[in-house]
């Protein structure tokens, strides 16, 4: 039990610090925001501009209704993922990074920590953008079942969380340039698995990759709830993968973490000087 | 030897290279040569018993943050063993993290967040009760001679001095029984430097902490330490008390010999100070 209580106040002390780090640089928070909001209205306006662009009569509210799933979906996401693969870009500017290392603490205990806070900041995000994004646009959410819209953001954050630890090795490994590669297995993501178009529409040698992606599913599922009304229980085809792919990559992510700070410690990459 | 029996820090053998990264080494540019080992700690063995102050005296770049790295799990030694009141540092790295906390030559903090949040942190990753803690900070912040509207004000405000007790209280908060202090006293001035020597002294006539006092102030040094180990090119080329090695050195001038003369008998050259090798 006492260990217990040890490894939730070392959880806590991740989430209270990235709270208090949040409060401290909130001139960047505002400058993100206007940049999600700006994003996401500029592709959302690609489905207001639909039928004047293509000369064809279209269905704009759902073509709206189907960016705006994809763009808050892989916001979502992507907030997710990145919080947890720049932790230790993150440290490495602030220098901090041996500190946190020299820590009595599992890395399971720093992950949990870091991504209780990943998904709350995430969710309050999304939720920010999608209140702001609603005052531009006129959005039918009669029929959207959002219970089982939150169940799926949900099970496919446990996928991104671990892709998010894998990820996060490359910071480790590449002091100078591995924060940079994690926005190419982003980009990656964002290419193939549907975001603003049906998986279809990829050249053929492309669907594989799409088809196992973690973000495809969690998008069917988002937009089978919210355009078509699917009720909770008919989610299980999306669901499972994502399941699946949550058991795969955390422990995974995990794993080849642990192999990535051994190989830092072994060869000094924790610490560029000194 | 130190007159108490029980070994706290047990270093044996130690050796740490590094390879140089040459960037891309293509297949078809054969170099017979390839990258050379650097060898940073070269078979370093010595013991500390508890309670003891044992300094590392070396100029730049002799191996002194290395080995302390090591000693603090953040470096995994080529070969050797580091036990750590009896625990290996490798193969027991969770049980040695919590006998042990560090101070560097930099005092790394987030830069954005006050004394009074860093320090929370360090309390809860080291499991305290965030409310004991909090009296705590305050205690021992006002103690090392920071004001309490310091504690919070973001660190990036704080002069060097000022930051670098907070990183020693942020290493004394979790009550480490083994505290590897790695130039603590760098870049500080007189004052600072003194008030950070009167903590050293405190935790050392007070509490149950044995200490590790990496530097290349001799004065430090010998004001501070039971045994001093001299380092040089990562090899231990003299350990004694301050007393033994000054006496092992024959007085060639009329003036006391010093730790700077006996670094310079057994190496030949002179331990330069930080501000020297920035220039």
């Amino acid at each position: 039990m006492a260990q217990l209580i040890r490894e939730f106040r070392a959880s806590y002390a991740f989430v209270e610090r990235n709270f208090n780090l949040v409060r401290r640089y909130w001139g960047w928070e505002v400058v993100w925001m206007c940049y999600s909001i700006a994003s996401t209205l500029s592709i959302t306006y690609i489905g207001a501009g639909m039928e004047a662009i293509s000369g064809v009569q279209v269905d704009t509210n759902y073509l709206i209704m189907y960016l705006l799933i994809g763009t808050l979906v892989w916001r979502f996401l992507a907030i997710v993922f990145d919080n947890i693969s720049e932790m230790i870009a993150w440290e490495r500017w602030e220098d901090t990074i041996e500190y946190t290392f020299m820590a009595p603490i599992t890395r399971l205990t720093q992950m949990t920590g870091q991504t209780v806070f990943a998904v709350a900041y995430s969710l309050l995000s999304t939720a920010i953008l999608l209140g702001i994004v609603a005052l531009f646009f006129h959005l039918d959410l009669s029929q959207a079942n959002l219970f089982g819209a939150t169940v799926m953001l949900l099970a496919g954050s446990l996928s991104f969380i671990g892709l998010g630890i894998l990820a996060s090795v490359l910071p480790l490994l590449f002091p100078e340039r591995g924060a940079q590669m994690t926005h190419v297995v982003q980009a990656v993501f964002l290419l193939i698995s549907g975001v603003y178009y049906p998986i279809e529409v990829l050249p053929q040698w492309m669907q594989p990759l799409a088809r196992v992606s973690p973000a495809t599913f969690v998008l069917q599922g988002m937009r089978a709830t919210i355009l078509e009304g699917a009720p909770t229980r008919s989610l299980w085809p999306h669901l499972w993968p994502l399941l699946v792919a949550g058991l795969v990559t955390l422990p995974l992510g995990l794993y080849i973490f642990r192999l990535g700070e051994r190989y830092a410690k072994r060869t000094g990459k924790l610490k560029r000087n000194g | 030897m130190y007159a108490n029996n029980e070994i706290a820090l047990h270093v044996a053998g130690v050796t740490k290279r590094f390879v140089r990264s040459e960037g891309i080494r293509w297949p078809w540019k054969h170099n017979s040569n390839g990258p050379k080992p650097v060898v940073a700690v070269d078979n370093v063995s010595f013991d500390v018993a508890r309670g003891e102050v044992f300094g590392i005296l070396g100029p730049n770049g002799s191996g002194k943050s290395t080995l302390v790295r090591c000693l603090a799990t953040l470096l995994i030694p080529d070969e050797g063993q580091i036990m750590i009141f009896g625990h290996d540092a490798l193969r027991e790295e969770m049980a040695v993290k919590r006998l042990i906390n560090r101070v560097s030559v930099e005092a790394s903090f987030f830069k954005k967040l006050t004394p009074m949040e860093n320090l929370l942190y360090g309390a809860r990753l080291y499991g305290l009760d965030a409310r004991q803690a909090r009296k705590q900070v305050v205690e021992i912040l006002t103690r090392l001679g920071l004001k309490r509207e310091d504690i919070s004000r973001p660190m990036e405000e704080m002069s060097r001095g000022m930051q670098q007790k907070v990183a020693i209280a942020r290493a004394f908060l979790t009550q480490p029984i083994l505290l590897l202090l790695d130039e603590p006293t760098t870049g500080l001035d007189p004052r600072s430097k003194r008030e950070v020597q009167a903590f050293v002294e405190e935790l050392r006539d007070c509490h149950d902490a044995t200490i590790l006092l990496t530097t290349h102030d001799m004065q430090e040094a010998d004001a501070l330490c039971n045994r001093v180990a001299i380092i040089d090119d990562g090899k231990i080329v003299a350990l004694d008390t301050p007393a033994n090695l000054k006496a092992s050195v024959a007085r060639t001038n009329r003036h006391e010999v010093t730790l700077e003369d006996v670094f310079m008998e057994l190496t030949g050259k002179r331990l330069q100070t930080e501000e020297e090798t920035d220039e």
